[in-house]
């Protein structure tokens, strides 16, 4: 294994497993009828069933089941046509029933999994446990007023996935990993809108240590990530942490831990010892959930192209590089936008322009590509342009900065520029001319066999064109020039 | 006033039709009842108001010529129902005050069927119990008394229910049944009383107890009355996911049409040691009646029977104990408040439940948690589907089965509330009727030695509610039950 730790005795293997709370996206909750937008006033988006009043009822919301089948079909995972619904049951201020609706011995969705891409392009499996549906809790606020909580009910009761992955990850960076692409397939199923800051995306992450070759050490659950750089982080604390107990001859307690996001270091929540009883059995209330196969072969069916296929498809029939496939896939919106963009262009030239300068201008401007002014259509006229020799690629930089400043196209920016390629031979040999009679010195320095020389005549007629001389053209009768005449 | 009283179900339907009677008197006469039998303390809130206003909305309607099922019909609701803008309890205290902004399915099908609400009934609390001697408000009283006029229980949990309806302070009522808590009553008070298939009637509305247990059902008077009342509070129910669409049969037509060619099955394990003789020999009455109408009775065995309490002993307070989980002080009813949340719940849960609510929480959370959940729970509902299996095997050869409602008449007041496993096998003849979901009714069969009714149950297959109404009949008929209880409002007779 490459991915060792190593501390003062020696090497330690890490081991990593996630579960993943992500929020269904749906309209309603998922057993009731309110609201489960974000952002309304507190108390606002709740039903009687979700603050249980005596005699209130769940009545499942199948939505919520079809986009839990939609991600395990996603995650190539078993669907479960029967599974149950259990009560949690514990005591919290935010939990009215007193219990959470969740799945505990039979979830919707069994084992899967996750293809994940490393830091050197290769791809790694990560093993899928399981997905079930479960209900979130209200919100607890202890900053409101000196001696009382404030609870808010409205995200009590939204559907949530549970999404559990196999101790399959070695390193933080790839449980990042692991994250950015669940979250991207997600995303493009539209089950759920990965929004972590928000909270529709949060991380337990289980991380234990052992020396390499031996059974899986005692692992601790670190709760309630919601970033990408905070799940690196716990992780790597976690990591360093365990080494040194264990090097120090302690023994690592399991037990659930806080992420304390101002220090960066992870403390203990509770001990094992006081872990909760959670009482589960099967809710009373509800039925077996069961689907039917023509139900699931529906939902298969109407399923979009998810990024692994696109990323195969832009290599094989493309021939894109796989780090470009890679990176364009990663999330749905950029690759609906490649798919747009080269639809007519040269596919590979696209790529580039995308991951370079489109992807570079976004970064550097902090915009996202959905506000981009820059449209799929007018890149692809863009690469049309330097594709017909339009113009060369060094203005096409230019005349990008200036579609991504403003939002015109590319044709109203050359022409308004004066920035169009010159590609007529006569022009061309006339600028050559010119270069090489107000430079005699070296062209006979050239042509005493100093080669080094033929850039700075290059760049000579560049300059003189402004840079608009095609290339090629420039090198071609450059060469011819310089050399015939000899 | 007596008058008005006298009139079942049926025949003050017919006389509001034809105006000779309006809803409003009719009414009156039962609000009265219920003030002049106040001593009974069946009645939690007598709703007054209310039921006149619903009343005279319900002689409008006559007056339209657009009569519903129950039009202008007086009717209690146990109070463990949800009723709008009305103070629905279960005859906690940890509900004391709560007035819900909504109302149960079951009430508002009988709303909705031209039902008149009188008040809110006595209870177990949360339907606790066998002897309505849990609930907050004290005791219901069973208007029937023996010759030591010592006050008897009406049974439980829905004791108030069946004590309105045999004092007549209530022409109907509402009532749930966990484990037995509407056939027991109406064996105590000499009403009829029926537990429908579970799903039958909505949840909806209704306090929890134990979810896949709980069923509502109608108490009255007679057979007739009671296939009335079903007709109008059963319906499929988008909001109980547990609730049937298999469609209720015509119960009224049910009534007349008899137990000729029916197999009646007698089961041998239903004989319990300790049963008085009087039980027995009703039950063996009861064989006879249905014999001499047409009825063949078949010997048969369920034999999984003896395991039905200890296994509803671990489901009910299993359920029950995460049912109440959500009366917790923090959004409605009572909240005794302490300087920290666990605080706050130890306080308020400690000041809310009384005792035997409290034993059923400990019971079913000791039974549910890690280590024992296996030994109990997952056994006991392993005991469950062999006790419906047993039902499954029987009713392949028999329509019903014929047997006794209670091991014994009602029990004086507070004499078995000290002894909790005595008072659980007051539920033995009634249990593995919730256990298996099967539909059960009790109609009274005579009275003991001592003037105290007796009933018999008949328990039928899933849905079929109509072929209950047919024996009911039948045994209604041949045992004539016309005595009254000592005190009914407006006299004895």
């Amino acid at each position: 294994m490459s991915n060792l730790v190593s501390g003062r005795t020696g090497d330690w293997e890490v081991v990593i497993g996630l579960e993943v709370h992500a929020q269904v996206t749906s309209k309603a909750k998922l057993f009731s009828g309110a609201s489960a937008s974000f952002g309304a006033a507190p108390n606002e988006n709740v039903s009687l069933v979700d603050a249980a009043m005596p005699g209130m009822l769940p009545v499942i919301n199948r939505e919520c089941v079809y986009q839990a089948i939609r991600t395990g079909l996603g995650l190539k995972a078993k669907i479960n046509l029967k599974s149950v619904f259990d009560r949690k049951n514990y005591f919290y201020a935010d939990l009215p029933q007193g219990y959470q609706i969740s799945q505990f011995k039979d979830p919707v969705v069994g084992e899967g999994v996750l293809r994940i891409v490393l830091a050197d392009g290769s791809t790694r499996d990560i093993g899928i446990e399981r997905l079930h549906l479960e209900q979130d809790a209200g919100k607890s606020m202890h900053d409101q007023h000196p001696s009382k909580s404030y609870i808010d009910l409205n995200r009590t009761g939204i559907a949530l996935m549970e999404i559990v992955s196999r101790p399959d990850m070695r390193s933080s960076a790839e449980a990042a990993s692991y994250v950015r692409k669940l979250r991207s397939i997600l995303r493009y199923l539209e089950t759920c809108d990965g929004n972590m800051e928000e909270g529709s995306l949060r991380a337990d992450v289980n991380v234990s240590v052992r020396r390499p070759g031996e059974p899986l050490g005692t692992r601790t659950e670190t709760k309630n990530l919601n970033s990408l750089r905070f799940i690196q982080l716990a992780i790597d604390h976690e990591v360093v942490r365990q080494i040194e107990v264990l090097e120090d001859g302690g023994e690592i307690d399991q037990e659930t831990r806080l992420f304390d996001i101002s220090t960066g270091a992870t403390r203990t929540m509770r001990s094992k010892e006081d872990a909760h009883d959670y009482r589960y059995f099967p809710d009373p209330d509800l039925l077996p959930m069961v689907v039917t196969q023509d139900e699931v072969d529906e939902l298969a069916s109407c399923l979009p192209e998810l990024p692994d296929d696109i990323r195969d498809r832009l290599i094989g029939n493309y021939g894109l590089s796989a780090y470009d496939a890679s990176v364009i896939t990663e999330e749905r919106e950029t690759a609906l936008y490649y798919e747009a963009a080269s639809n007519n262009a040269d596919r590979k030239l696209v790529a580039n322009w995308m991951t370079v300068e489109l992807f570079g201008a976004l970064n550097k401007s902090g915009q996202s590509l959905t506000d981009c002014l820059v449209s799929p259509k007018m890149l692809s006229a863009l690469v049309g342009l330097i594709s017909d020799g339009t113009i060369s690629g060094r203005i096409a930089k230019d005349v990008f900065c200036e579609m991504f400043e403003t939002g015109k196209d590319a044709a109203t920016v050359v022409e308004e520029k004066g920035l169009k390629q010159v590609s007529d031979s006569d022009e061309i040999e006339v600028l050559i001319d010119e270069v090489l009679a107000a430079n005699q010195d070296k062209v006979l320095e050239y042509r005493s066999g100093k080669d080094k020389l033929f850039g700075f005549f290059v760049g000579q007629v560049m300059k003189a064109s402004r840079g608009q001389a095609n290339p090629g053209m420039v090198n071609e009768t450059l060469r011819i020039k310089l050399d015939v005449s000899s | 006033m007596s008058d008005l009283l006298d009139l079942n179900a049926v025949e003050a339907r017919k006389a509001l039709i034809k105006k000779s009677i309006s809803a409003v008197e009719l009414t009156t006469a039962y609000l009265g009842a219920a003030e002049a039998t106040a001593g009974l303390n069946n009645y939690v809130n007598l709703t007054a108001e209310h039921a006149l206003s619903m009343a005279a909305e319900s002689d409008k309607r006559i007056n339209e010529g657009a009569p519903g099922l129950l039009e202008g019909l007086p009717i209690g609701v146990k109070d463990l129902f949800c009723t709008k803008g009305v103070t629905s309890t279960a005859c906690s205290n940890i509900l004391r005050g709560f007035v819900p902004p909504y109302e149960s399915t079951v009430t508002s099908n009988l709303w909705n069927a031209g039902g008149v609400m009188l008040g809110k009934l006595n209870c177990d609390e949360f339907a606790m119990g066998s002897g309505n001697e849990t609930s907050v408000y004290g005791p219901a009283i069973n208007p029937w008394q023996g010759s030591d006029k010592v006050d008897l229980v009406p049974g439980g949990s829905s004791g108030g229910s069946a004590s309105a309806v045999a004092a007549r302070s209530a022409l109907m009522a509402t009532g749930t049944d966990t484990g037995g808590s509407i056939r027991q009553p109406a064996a105590f008070c000499g009403v009829v009383g029926l537990k429908p298939t579970y799903g039958r009637c909505s949840r909806w509305g209704i306090v929890a107890f134990a979810s896949s247990l709980d069923q509502a059902g109608p108490f009255t008077r007679n057979v007739a009355d009671n296939a009335l009342m079903m007709s109008a509070m059963a319906s499929y129910d988008l909001k109980d996911s547990t609730s049937t669409k298999i469609p209720l049969q015509d119960l009224m037509g049910a009534l007349d049409r008899g137990v000729k060619g029916l197999k009646i099955g007698v089961p041998r394990e239903y004989v319990m040691d300790g049963m008085d003789n009087e039980v027995v020999n009703l039950w063996e009455q009861g064989q006879a009646w249905l014999r001499e109408a047409g009825a063949e009775l078949v010997d048969v065995s369920l034999p999984h029977t003896k395991y039905a309490l200890p296994a509803y002993y671990i489901i009910a307070p299993a359920e029950a104990s995460s049912n109440l989980a959500r009366y917790d002080g923090v959004r409605y009813g009572t909240r005794v408040d302490a300087d920290t949340l666990d605080g706050m719940y130890e306080a308020t849960r400690a000041a809310g439940f009384g005792d035997e609510v409290q034993r059923r929480i400990m019971i079913g959370t000791y039974v549910l948690s890690a280590g024992y959940y296996d030994a109990y729970y997952l056994k006991a509902q392993k005991v469950r589907r062999l006790i419906k299996d047993d039902f499954d095997t029987v009713y392949q050869t028999v329509d019903a089965i014929l047997t006794p409602a209670t091991p014994s008449a009602a029990f004086p007041v507070g004499r078995k509330i000290d002894d909790p496993v005595t008072n659980f096998l007051n539920d033995v003849f009634t249990v593995p009727a919730n256990l298996a979901g099967l539909p059960g009714i009790v109609v009274p069969g005579g009275l003991t030695s001592n003037g105290l009714p007796l009933g018999l149950q008949v328990l039928g297959r899933p849905f079929d509610e109509a072929g209950l109404y047919r024996v009911a009949a039948v045994l209604e008929d041949a045992a004539g039950f016309t005595f009254k209880a000592a005190r009914i409002a407006g006299g004895g007779s």
